[in-house]
């Protein structure tokens, strides 16, 4: 590939794409240019509909109004390998691998090098796998089995892929999110590097600072529409803010000023060889702790094992002075835990069935005296719920599908505070609903801190963490590495610890 | 990677190894059962199940699985009767093809209905394993042809069937050359490699872009070809059918494929571990007469390998999953234990 420094036809692009699912508008007359030599920077908040155009682009989802130009010329991908065979190649967020097969396998499936005969050339194979990890500085054995792999590993692989299909246009979807900083300052050499060789990328980050870093332009979207595209240095970190949420942060999380009460939730020592070690913390009544950290340090885990889904290796958890046997999630219910998970499709809801059946799907034994479930009380646990979340809904019998991202949050939430806990731990609460709905949900949460729940916030999104934490916990590769009051907690203080650089001296103290 | 892969090759080796140790053991009980003629006969039974055994395990391997193998089996073999009975002197290839037809048929039916109508291929191939039979009978009261003896065929069909090159039986020689094309294809060709891809994960699959609908077809095709060329050996070499023939063979099938070593839930195994896993079962149900053991147990001698293969293969993929974890929380530390481990005070 030849090196164009400002080719005038743009290597790929977007012209007044629209795109919808059922009756979601996902996105709207969205345009953007991707040019040879540039690093292009999306920017928005969940739910913007960033997603969305990585797909298109990648070939997974076709455009339902506008254009997609390539070199130019008006193209239609109907599937992700005509995407990359004319060059472009995307790097998902969560790598998605075959554990069976060799990594090389992995970089080159559907590419593998052939000997006459139709044959795979395996040594060929391997030895250019070896190639690319050699270029991007990272040893990792080419006939290695994948499975076992750890996140920022098979980052890496979704890279090699990429660069060993010589791919003209590569979309990075958010890839540092699971990466330390020296992983991430490494990947954005080879960014750079791809640039510089002729390359269009597109990169998405949740990182303001990460796209000042790398970026020579932004657009930024919200709620599917375009707002603006600009050069990366004419426009400050507020103006880019602001673009992006629509109004200012202060707006998205309510005043709270909560008295904390007695020690609720505390846990003491918990262990789980090889994925998180020597976890130690204490939620209060009334409080709301943060537990921060990238993606693959932990949290969910340390939130599955207190609540008793995963094992635990040792460790103690207690609830209200009662200490919890290990593994045993009914136990954790009827003591007052409740685990709102943090994927509401997968884990939160049983998408086919009503609404009112989901919301009474933890409180089961309540709407079903003498073993068999009544409709009606069912309905009105439902509907008391309901009304208290302000859930919006058109009939109670509909199926949970049917529901906006915010109000199916809003049924998981209601089905969990119908079982009255005394500890509420939420994943990711607010990840993919719109921005209206978060403002709901955030309030709620604190509502339900004033009534005097404590509360373990789970959120990879620093600006909530930092907006609704009376007390951050900071965890890295499976270990806390810093305690962090609200005075002290901001977005540098937080990421430094999450990255690996944590102080020492606060680990468990609290406790 | 050197030990996970020990452990798979491992796998074909410890079924060589119990291989042994029957015939070692049958062989003191009754010393005919390891002489020439012995082997003869292993190798002869194991080569229709065998070949039953590549088909399957080209589905197994993508997350997919063939439970009409005996009916579809019972129906070609049914095939080739008819075909003597319409003409005596029907060439041997054209009875062998016609039956590779008629099975890569049903194959193309149970593929179409799992790659294109998205069926679950276990409740597809549930329904055909009864929709084929019944054809099967059905065609055998329409005719009133119930059953089809070794006068009524060609001798040339009968002696391809019985005969043998060097000592070693052509449905051995047949059931060889399709292991190692088979083989050779899953490992050398990348529609190959993307059978596996397909079963390790069809997601990522569907994002390299594979034709996963196209390869599952291909598959059940390719599958329903081998068992319609096991129907027509079937009726070479045993010389009398009806339309019961096949009837439960689905069972020493995935027994076969999987106590060789293919996991039932795709992406890993290989054929020649299918291959022997077949050997294996067909040598213990020939060992269990003179060892004493009434004939009616074979199939209870199926389900228990089939049931202590998957056990055995669960609790592997277990303690391989615990020993990443522990080598994973081992190299953490070493990267930075100066910020957690060592600047912890205890409280």
């Amino acid at each position: 590939m030849e090196a164009t420094e400002h080719s005038p036809v743009p290597l790929l692009e977007l012209r007044n794409v629209s795109k919808s699912f059922q009756a979601v508008r996902a996105l709207r007359g969205v345009s953007i240019a991707l040019r040879a030599g540039e690093v292009h920077a999306l920017a928005g908040e969940n739910g913007a509909g960033k997603s969305t155009v990585v797909r298109i682009i990648g070939g997974e989802h076709q455009p339902d109004g506008g254009e997609v130009l390539l070199d130019g010329e008006p193209v239609r991908f109907s599937a992700p390998r005509e995407a990359q065979q004319r060059g472009v190649a995307v790097i998902h967020q969560e790598p998605i691998q075959f554990p069976d097969l060799s990594v090389a396998e992995n970089v080159f499936m559907g590419r593998q090098p052939l000997r006459p005969g139709r044959r795979i050339d395996r040594r060929e194979m391997n030895r250019r796998a070896a190639e690319v990890f050699d270029r991007l500085g990272v040893p990792i054995e080419p006939t290695r089995q994948t499975r076992g792999l750890s996140i920022a590993d098979q980052q890496i692989i979704e890279i090699a892929k990429a660069l060993s299909a010589d791919a003209r246009i590569i979309v990075m979807d958010e890839p540092t999110a699971a990466l330390s900083a020296v992983e991430a300052e490494r990947l954005f050499r080879v960014a750079r590097g791809l640039a510089e060789r002729g390359a269009a990328l597109l990169f998405i980050s949740h990182r303001l600072d990460e796209m000042y870093a790398l970026c020579d332009r932004v657009t930024v979207l919200r709620d599917g529409a375009l707002v603006a595209t600009e050069r990366m240095t004419e426009i400050d970190h507020d103006t880019l803010v602001r673009r992006m949420v629509g109004r200012s942060v202060e707006q998205l999380f309510p005043e709270r000023e909560n008295e904390a009460g007695d020690e609720v939730l505390v846990v003491d020592g918990l262990n789980r060889a090889g994925v998180f070690g020597d976890i130690s913390f204490t939620v209060r009544a009334g409080e709301i702790v943060g537990l921060a950290g990238l993606v693959g340090s932990g949290r969910s885990e340390v939130a599955r094992a207190v609540f008793g889904v995963d094992e635990r290796d040792s460790g103690t958890v207690s609830v209200n002075g009662r200490p919890l046997p290990a593994a045993d999630p009914r136990t954790a219910i009827e003591n007052g835990i409740a685990l709102v998970p943090e994927d509401r499709r997968e884990q939160g809801l049983v998408l086919e069935l009503p609404i009112e059946r989901n919301a009474s799907l933890a409180r089961l034994p309540q709407v079903s005296p003498g073993g068999i479930t009544r409709r009606a009380r069912e309905r009105a646990l439902a509907r008391k719920w309901g009304e208290r979340l302000s859930l919006k809904y058109g009939r109670l019998s509909d199926p949970a599908t049917t529901l906006s991202g915010g109000n199916q949050q809003k049924v998981v939430l209601g089905k969990w505070l119908a079982t009255e806990p005394s500890v509420l731990i939420v994943d990711e609460p607010t990840r993919g609903i719109d921005i209206g709905a978060k403002v709901e949900v955030h309030a709620l949460l604190s509502d339900l801190a004033a009534q005097g729940i404590a509360i373990l916030l789970i959120s990879s999104e620093l600006p909530e963490v930092l907006g609704m934490a009376d007390r951050v916990l900071v965890m890295h590769e499976g270990r806390i590495t810093a305690e962090l009051s609200t005075e002290e907690a901001t977005e540098e203080t937080v990421m430094y610890a999450a990255t690996g650089n944590g102080r020492g001296g606060q680990n468990g103290s609290a406790a | 990677m050197n030990r996970v892969r020990s452990l798979l090759s491992g796998r074909e080796i410890s079924i060589v190894l119990a291989l042994v140790a029957v015939v070692a053991v049958t062989g003191a009980v009754n010393p005919s059962f390891v002489s020439a003629q012995g082997f003869h006969d292993l190798f002869l039974n194991a080569s229709i199940i065998a070949l039953l055994a590549i088909g399957q395990t080209l589905l197994v391997i993508t997350r997919n699985i063939d439970l009409s193998v005996g009916s579809v089996m019972g129906l070609t073999a049914y095939l080739s009767g008819q075909m003597f009975i319409a003409d005596h002197d029907t060439p041997v290839i054209v009875v062998v093809l016609a039956g590779m037809a008629l099975g890569a048929a049903c194959g193309a039916f149970n593929g179409a209905l799992v790659a294109i109508a998205k069926v679950p291929a276990l409740v597809v191939t549930l329904g055909t394993l009864y929709v084929f039979r019944g054809v099967d009978y059905g065609w055998a009261s329409a005719t009133g042809v119930h059953q089809i003896n070794a006068d009524q065929m060609s001798p040339s069909f009968l002696s391809f069937g019985s005969g043998s090159i060097l000592g070693i039986p052509h449905l051995t020689l047949i059931a060889v050359a399709a292991l190692a094309v088979a083989g050779y294809a899953l490992h050398n060709w990348r529609s190959g490699r993307e059978l596996y891809a397909i079963g390790s994960n069809p997601q990522a699959a569907r994002l390299a872009g594979i034709p996963a609908g196209k390869r599952v077809f291909s598959a059940f095709v390719i599958s329903g070809a081998l068992v319609g060329l096991a129907g027509v050996l079937h009726a070479s070499y045993f010389g009398t059918i009806n339309a019961s023939v096949g009837t439960g063979r689905e069972l020493a099938v995935v027994a076969a494929v999987v106590v060789g070593g293919v996991a039932i839930f795709g992406g890993s195994g290989t054929v020649l571990g299918a291959v022997l896993g077949a050997l294996l079962l067909t040598t213990i149900t020939s060992a269990l007469p003179i060892l004493g053991v009434p004939a009616f147990w074979q199939r209870a001698v199926d389900g228990a390998a089939l049931l202590l293969a998957i056990s055995l293969d669960r609790a592997v993929m277990l303690r391989l999953a615990a020993r990443l974890r522990a080598e994973r929380s081992r190299a953490r530390p070493a990267g930075d234990t100066g910020d957690t481990e060592g600047s912890v005070p205890r409280a």
